[in-house]
């Protein structure tokens, strides 16, 4: 009941017009974000999270996470019109989307997926509203043993769950550690990894990393792909939405499988990509009209982008109950509470009550504004994608740049954004995952702080963390998604052999 | 070799593949001896500020010994990028390195003006009218959404100050 009482205290909170304001401003960015090649949802979270310092905090978390859903809800525009995902967790949609597009489905196709993607985020939205509480006040009796179990949880599942080679995932996992790590050492205020160069003292700002490896590192892929959009028109009336939605309740089962999909993986941090994609794989699998997918089945529109958008939306949950984010995306919000002062974890429901319930009414609104605008405006949207590359590209190069200087003020930042770029430009064409690496970024000094501290509460034993029934739970779970490939196949291989001794 | 390469020449991604492996390691070297100059053992306040990253630089090292073996083993005459698709991406990796490294001296909206209008008129073609457009329009819009109502400074350099803003 204490729950309403502050969702109702939020909604107030949400509802000022300043709020209203910035909500449906970040919305619209977060669309021609989605929209555009090269700006996605976290680096443009990251470039315009500057834009926010002189905001209170609630405003400014509020139109960060709209741009958030408004990129949830852009990838899906360019996927259907273009056949090309502005955001790779709407590659799964271009399957079917772009199929019903040729055969002038296109208004049915757009509506299904913003629809069903507003059924995911809500799915998601009441759930972190019953869920996060609990986990918070859970998680306030957490020590450094256990606050180091969830980390290690986190970044385990990683390695288990990407689609990328588990050694590939590793290793840009430790590089964000290897960074964190760099300056001035929290604990016993000694400079490492400095080498003598007084620009790295303060070390690496995850944000200059995110807007290089994703945003410039994005730009150069698109350059050697060498992009010409070729696309049809787009127009919704108000006939194929209503018609559309007439046929959408019987798609219920789908949707529901792929809110519970989409939720899980956004909060073991896998992220909306993988849940799209396993969303699409099991509906193809299941449904009735599984041999029409990948031809302009409706329902293979609907069961990736119900998975992505819950899944975008989950990924807060972690990041608002325990401080670890289940994205890339909340990896940034999660920089931004600490640029505005605030304390993420477990702590904010206690302290911070008017943030986060605010944050959590506002994520009711903004979808439901989200619907609306995306539903009115996707001529406008798909216009700007006719906008040539070689215009786009460079305003969102010197915008990178802004973003990048004004973090810290320092022209250093811009150069390290561009080898940055280059960087991910690399690491991305070799099939190493970017996501994991951003995230020992963000989480690096706050690991090795537990990590540190429950050593020292033990003397050094790495029995700490296994000497509670909690602590081991975590760390045991932690250790099968961190083995998860290997235990797969051996069930796999266990089966195999019974069947063939059948 | 593969078909998809007929004719088409560019390096194979397996030799950078091995190569970015390679950098990887060697960035991981470099973690480790830093770590080591800061003390890995223990000190009298627990574990020195070496002794977290030096397990991280060992890992890097590790994996990316596991990864260069796998490109060997499974690598295959697969062509990382044709030559004129590396061309297309020097020509915004170059100029963004010259607009990068000339910021501190021109101050932002200079370089932004002039990056895009190259851009536009180099690699997009576009007429003149157009260019200076949008190239003077941008850094005008960034100027007055940035600096006046958000106010975030950006940096600026002699043609800033002699215009007084």
């Amino acid at each position: 009941m204490e729950e309403l009482v502050n969702l109702f205290h939020g909604f107030a909170v949400a509802l000022q017009p300043f709020n209203i304001m910035v909500m449906v401003l970040g919305i619209v960015l977060g669309v021609i974000i989605g929209v555009l090649p090269g700006l996605g949802g976290a680096n443009g979270v990251a470039i315009l999270l500057p834009l926010t310092f002189s905001m209170p905090p609630t405003s400014a978390i509020i139109m960060l996470s709209c741009i958030y859903w408004g990129a949830l809800f852009g990838g899906a525009i360019t996927s259907i019109l273009f056949n090309i995902p502005g955001e790779p967790w709407s590659v799964a949609t271009t399957f079917d989307g772009y199929p019903m597009a040729q055969q002038g489905k296109a208004g049915e196709a757009l509506t299904a997926a913003f629809t069903s993607s507003f059924v995911g985020a809500l799915f998601a939205v009441i759930m972190i509203t019953l869920v996060a509480p609990l986990v918070a006040s859970f998680a306030l009796q957490f020590g450094p043993a256990e606050k180091f179990a969830v980390y290690f949880l986190a970044f385990c599942s990683f390695v288990g769950l990407s689609k990328e080679p588990p050694f590939k995932t590793i290793a840009a996992m430790m590089m964000g550690f290897a960074l964190a790590a760099v300056g001035l050492d929290s604990i016993t205020g000694q400079l490492r990894l400095t080498f003598g160069v007084t620009h790295l003292l303060n070390g690496f700002d995850f944000l200059i990393a995110v807007i290089g490896l994703f945003g410039i590192g994005e730009i150069l892929l698109t350059m050697e792909e060498g992009l010409a959009f070729r696309g049809g028109k787009a127009k919704i009336d108000l006939k194929v939405v209503l018609q559309t939605w007439k046929g959408l309740p019987r798609y219920w089962l789908t949707m529901l499988r792929s809110c519970f999909i989409g939720c899980w993986m956004g909060i073991t941090p896998a992220g909306a990509t993988p849940a799209s994609f396993m969303s699409y794989g099991i509906a193809k699998r299941v449904s009735k009209n599984g041999n029409n997918f990948g031809k302009g089945e409706i329902e293979g529109v609907i069961a990736p982008e119900t998975a992505a958008h819950a899944a975008g939306t989950a990924a807060l949950l972690p990041m608002l109950s325990l401080g670890v984010p289940g994205s890339p995306t909340a990896a940034v919000l999660l920089g931004g509470l600490l640029i505005w002062g605030l304390q993420p974890g477990p702590m904010l429901f206690v302290e911070q009550k008017e943030f986060v319930w605010g944050l959590i009414a506002s994520m009711y609104l903004g979808n439901l504004f989200g619907l609306i605008i995306v539903l009115t405006c996707v001529p406008i949207f798909a216009a700007i994608l006719r906008v040539p590359f070689s215009i786009i590209a460079p305003l969102i190069l010197v915008l990178c740049a802004i973003g990048a200087y004004s973090v810290h003020s320092s022209t250093f930042d811009v150069m390290l954004m561009l080898v940055f770029g280059v960087v991910g430009y690399l690491l991305k064409k070799c099939n190493y995952p970017l996501a994991p690496l951003v995230l020992a970024i963000v989480l690096g000094d706050k690991a090795e702080e537990a990590f540190r501290q429950s050593l020292l509460g033990s003397q050094g034993s790495l029995g700490i963390f296994f000497s509670n029934p909690l602590v081991s739970t975590i760390m045991v779970l932690g250790l099968i998604a961190l083995f998860w490939s290997v235990i797969q196949e051996g069930i796999t291989r266990l089966r195999g052999t019974r069947t063939a001794a059948a | 070799m593969t078909t998809n390469s007929s004719g088409a020449a560019g390096p194979r991604h397996k030799v950078v593949e091995a190569g970015v492996a390679l950098l990887i390691a060697v960035f991981g070297v470099i973690v480790i001896i830093g770590s080591v100059k800061a003390g890995i053992n223990w000190g009298a306040e627990g574990p020195r500020a070496g002794f977290f990253p030096f397990y991280i630089g060992l890992l890097i090292v590790v994996s990316s010994a596991i990864n260069f073996w796998h490109v060997l083993r499974d690598g295959d005459g697969a062509l990382f990028a044709e030559w004129g698709q590396l061309r297309q991406v020097m020509s915004v990796v170059i100029p963004t390195a010259i607009y990068v490294g000339a910021m501190p001296f021109t101050g932002l909206y200079l370089a932004s003006i002039i990056f895009i209008g190259y851009f536009m008129r180099w690699l997009g073609k576009y007429r003149w009218l157009t260019v200076l457009g949008v190239a003077f329009g941008m850094p005008i819009v960034t100027y007055f959404i940035f600096e006046r109502y958000f106010l975030v400074p950006l940096p600026k350099g002699p043609i800033e100050e002699w215009l007084g803003i």
